[in-house]
């Protein structure tokens, strides 16, 4: 917003080229920052960054395709986008999207892909893939910064602000404000003060000592698939390459997760010493950190402890004034895209390209940023790799299950008095979670995000544990007043819209069925629909190249195995019946030949047929 | 003593490094593929090379073959599961067989007919795809392109012209040229490359060529696909 005249399009690119360097792995944060400026990539923008860096022109148009927060043409100088999650919805986003719609003087309502821009160019209203704000919903996004806590009160003001043309920075701070809601803490929320001890315990003991306390602690990664983070770092450490990379995956994309939205807010600095501690352990240099661009209001802060760490000794050049330890840190921005949280893909991502998942093997630990070893983990587990390397690995033991070492961070939201971020003890039951956030008349728990299960009542004494109920955090809670296929339509059409288009099962089988699941809740569905929608969902599964497809249809298997009634109830009484209203397509045909009688419907030779 | 698998119960022999698609090829092993092409690295998109090791189901293209696996090919719910496949593709571009000049002489049909597909079974998506007929020698129809991006690497990687990319995501993904108005015509594309003869369905055509071969009398008329393999292979005959 704000295009100042003096600023032309190649003037910017030539800065931000400048000072960001001509990478052609930087490409993506060359667009982020073109499309921050200009609301847009403009084409000559296109055509500067193409020259300049060596990719072809549709390879940055493919880019700017591909992730859902560029675009090729001009959104509304106030871009909005409402975080479109189910706990989004549940909390009334459609109502207060319909009510902005109305007020901004907009026609119609925004769908995936299809954002509302006014004419005059002043505003533009869209959806957004779940925000991570879930706890203090419904979320929006205007020109990347996260507004939280929705009523009509605020989307009123906020309607007001848009058409006075007042610039973000004079909008009330409280919208802006975000809160880290933490319900209960563990082991690894107790105590986020750092000085550095993990990295001086590395330094005194040596890299060895650092990996067998990893090691002894049983560290499995937090971001759902379990992977022994010492294995991880052994592999890595050990694999022959020049170089070794560090990434820690914040792109927290898995709807109903935002936990680590909270620990890069008040646990940044133990999130980078692991970061640091991994470093020395399997000899890198260099470090990235890729940041959701739903957090991008977390840039500067991030960007701030990275300083202060630099002064302090503690990330740089010889760390803590050890001669060879040397290591630094980038952060990265997404863009929108939750296959980006998937480590072979958010590695294309960092690399400038579209996410789109590698063939494994090779693994990242081998060949990952610029085909070199890397370690990608999780935010939560280079905090908790912190920990274990100051206080052992016996410390992180003391909790937690044979398999499933420690504590575990979730993140609260759906249905209960007290929505937000509570630590547990690997082990404890869903029921408890259940009873600590103040949830009642529970009929169901979606755990582990929209690619995760599905919970009944009859589930809720089984336990958060790798061997059990393992979760990236996601804890989405419904009680007994909601439509369950409400949540179902909102993940199927989030599957469609994150697909990555690589392989056919997921690119096809997404979109197939979403249209079926709309079909249903349409009342149009019948037994038939059903045992398609089985039908795909098992294709999915089997065949789809990554674990985005194997199981973005988890949901609605699992649904019409659990709750079979919410399908029953809408389904229309035939065996089959059609979506397609074929007497309605008569209508034109029925006009030009001026004709109404019974004749002329299908509905009536059917009947004489019958 | 060289090292061997089981294909449906067939010994394949095979060296350390090689896909099971490798293998099988070089064993002279048909098993059923739309986005491999061993000129190029193995691609792994289009999920119709799909086999079954133990009940873990990998395509045979990405899968390195090792000692004393057993694969299966060719049971009937690995089939079920390609028809599905090769369904999906049918019904997400417009392919329409009796008026397409490829018929008989296209690998998204042979497989088909192998798998024994006899119809599309889901709802077709009918998307609005044009053609792109600005080339001097060579007409681009959208509407029967699968996303095997056999045209992507063989500009990228054997013409060294990086003509085509794959834009967008997920249904929305689709194939893009790279020249200033986004048309064939204004690329570096020429009739001799790599990239022109590599297409499986009738995506890209030579111009001012048709039914040289009466339909009846094509490639996979003659013999299916499992027999005489790739069309790429048969191109003298078949343009």
């Amino acid at each position: 917003m704000n295009v100042s005249a003096a600023v032309t399009v190649e003037g910017f690119v030539a800065e931000s080229l400048a000072t960001h360097g001509r990478d052609p792995r930087h490409l993506l944060q060359h667009l982020i920052r073109v499309q921050q400026r200009f609301s847009y990539v403009p084409d000559a923008a296109v055509e500067a960054l193409s020259a300049a860096l060596d990719v072809t022109r549709t390879q940055v148009r493919a880019a700017i395709a591909f992730y859902a927060f560029l675009h090729e043409r001009p959104r509304g100088a106030f871009e909005i986008r409402f975080s479109d999650n189910i706990t989004d919805r549940m909390l009334g986003s459609r109502r207060l999207i319909r009510l902005l719609i109305e007020r901004l003087g907009l026609m119609g309502l925004p769908a995936w892909g299809r954002d509302l821009i006014r004419s005059d160019g002043r505003v533009s209203v869209g959806l957004a893939s779940c925000t991570g704000m879930c706890d203090q919903g419904p979320a929006l996004l205007i020109n990347g910064q996260a507004v939280t806590n929705l009523d009509a009160q605020r989307v009123d003001r906020i309607a007001d602000l848009v058409q006075e043309g007042i610039p973000l920075d004079r909008w009330p701070g409280e919208f802006f404000r975000v809160e880290n809601n933490i319900r209960r803490r563990g082991l690894l929320l107790g105590n986020p003060a750092t000085d550095g001890a993990a990295l001086r315990r590395l330094l005194d003991e040596g890299a060895d000592a650092a990996l067998a306390e990893v090691e002894r602690s049983g560290l499995r990664g937090r971001g759902g698939a379990g992977f022994t983070t010492a294995l991880k770092w052994r592999f890595c450490r050990e694999a022959p390459g020049t170089d070794r990379y560090v990434v820690c995956n914040a792109d927290e994309g898995e709807p109903g997760t935002f936990k680590d939205r909270v620990l890069l807010t008040d646990y940044a600095d133990l999130v980078i010493e692991g970061m640091t501690v991994c470093a020395g352990v399997i000899g890198a240099r260099r470090g990235f950190l890729y940041l959701r661009g739903e957090y991008l209001y977390l840039l500067p802060h991030l960007e701030s402890v990275l300083q202060r760490r630099r002064a302090e000794g503690l990330l740089g050049a010889r760390i803590l004034g050890r001669d060879g330890f040397d290591f630094d840190i980038e952060i990265h921005l997404g863009a929108g895209a939750y296959i980006c949280g998937e480590e072979s893909a958010l590695i294309e991502s960092l690399e400038g390209k579209r996410g789109v998942t590698r063939k494994r093997p090779p693994f990242p630990v081998t060949s990952g940023f610029d085909d070199q070893p890397t370690v990608v983990n999780n935010v939560e587990t280079f905090l908790a790799a912190a920990r274990v390397v100051q206080w052992g690995g016996y410390w992180l033991r003391g909790e937690g299950t044979d398999q499933s070492a420690g504590s575990k961070i979730l993140s609260v939201s759906g249905d209960c008095a007290r929505p937000g971020i509570y630590e547990y003890p690997f082990g404890t039951p869903v029921h408890r979670v259940l009873s600590d956030c103040g949830a009642e008349n529970t009929q169901a728990v979606q755990i582990s995000g929209a690619a995760g299960a599905t919970l009944s009542p009859a589930d809720f004494d089984r336990i958060i544990a790798f061997e059990d109920l393992p979760t990236a955090g996601s804890f989405m809670i419904f009680d007994d007043s909601r439509d369950l296929l409400d949540m179902v339509r909102n993940f199927a059409a989030f599957f469609a819209h994150e697909s990555c288009g690589f392989c056919t099962p997921c690119r096809v089988g997404g979109a197939l069925l979403r249209n079926l699941v709309e079909k249903v809740v349409a009342g149009q569905g019948s037994e038939y629909d059903l045992s398609e929608i089985r039908h795909i969902g098992a294709v999915m599964r089997q065949a789809s190249y990554c674990g985005l497809g194997h199981t973005a249809p988890n949901h609605v298997l699992n649904t019409l195995d659990k709750f079979p009634s919410i399908y029953r109830r809408r389904l229309a009484r035939e065996a089959h019946t059609p979506s397609f209203d074929l007497d309605a397509a008569l209508s034109e045909a029925r006009g030009i030949a001026g004709r109404n009688d019974p004749g002329a419907h299908i509905h009536a030779l059917s009947g004489e047929t019958a | 003593m060289s090292k061997t698998f089981k294909l449906d119960g067939r010994e394949i022999p095979f060296e350390t490094g090689q896909t099971i698609m490798d293998a099988a090829l070089a064993a002279g092993v048909y098993i059923p593929h739309l986005c491999h092409n061993p000129e190029f690295a193995p691609h792994g998109s289009c999920r119709v090379c799909l086999v079954d090791i133990g009940g873990r189901q990998v395509s045979a293209c990405t899968a390195a073959a090792s000692e004393g696996m057993e694969v299966d090919s060719c049971s009937e719910s690995i089939q079920e599961t390609r028809r599905a496949i090769l369904q999906m593709l049918f019904v997400e571009g417009n392919h329409v067989c009796p008026a397409c000049e490829k018929s008989g002489a296209c690998q998204l049909q042979a497989v088909a007919y192998y798998t024994g597909m006899l119809a599309p079974h889901f709802t077709h998506f009918f998307p609005r795809r044009p053609v792109d007929a600005s080339h001097s020698d060579v007409i681009i129809d959208f509407n029967r392109c699968i996303l095997c991006e056999l045209c992507v690497r063989a500009s990228r990687d054997h013409d060294g012209k990086r003509v085509f990319a794959i834009s967008g995501r997920g249904l929305d993904s689709h194939l893009v040229i790279d020249s200033p108005s986004g048309l064939l015509g204004d690329s570096s594309f020429a009739a001799g490359d790599k990239a022109a003869h590599v297409c499986p369905t009738g995506a890209i055509l030579p111009k001012g060529r048709g039914y040289e071969t009466p339909i009846g009398e094509r490639l996979y008329d003659r013999e299916p696909i499992s027999i005489v393999g790739d069309v790429r292979a048969h191109e003298e005959e078949v343009v």
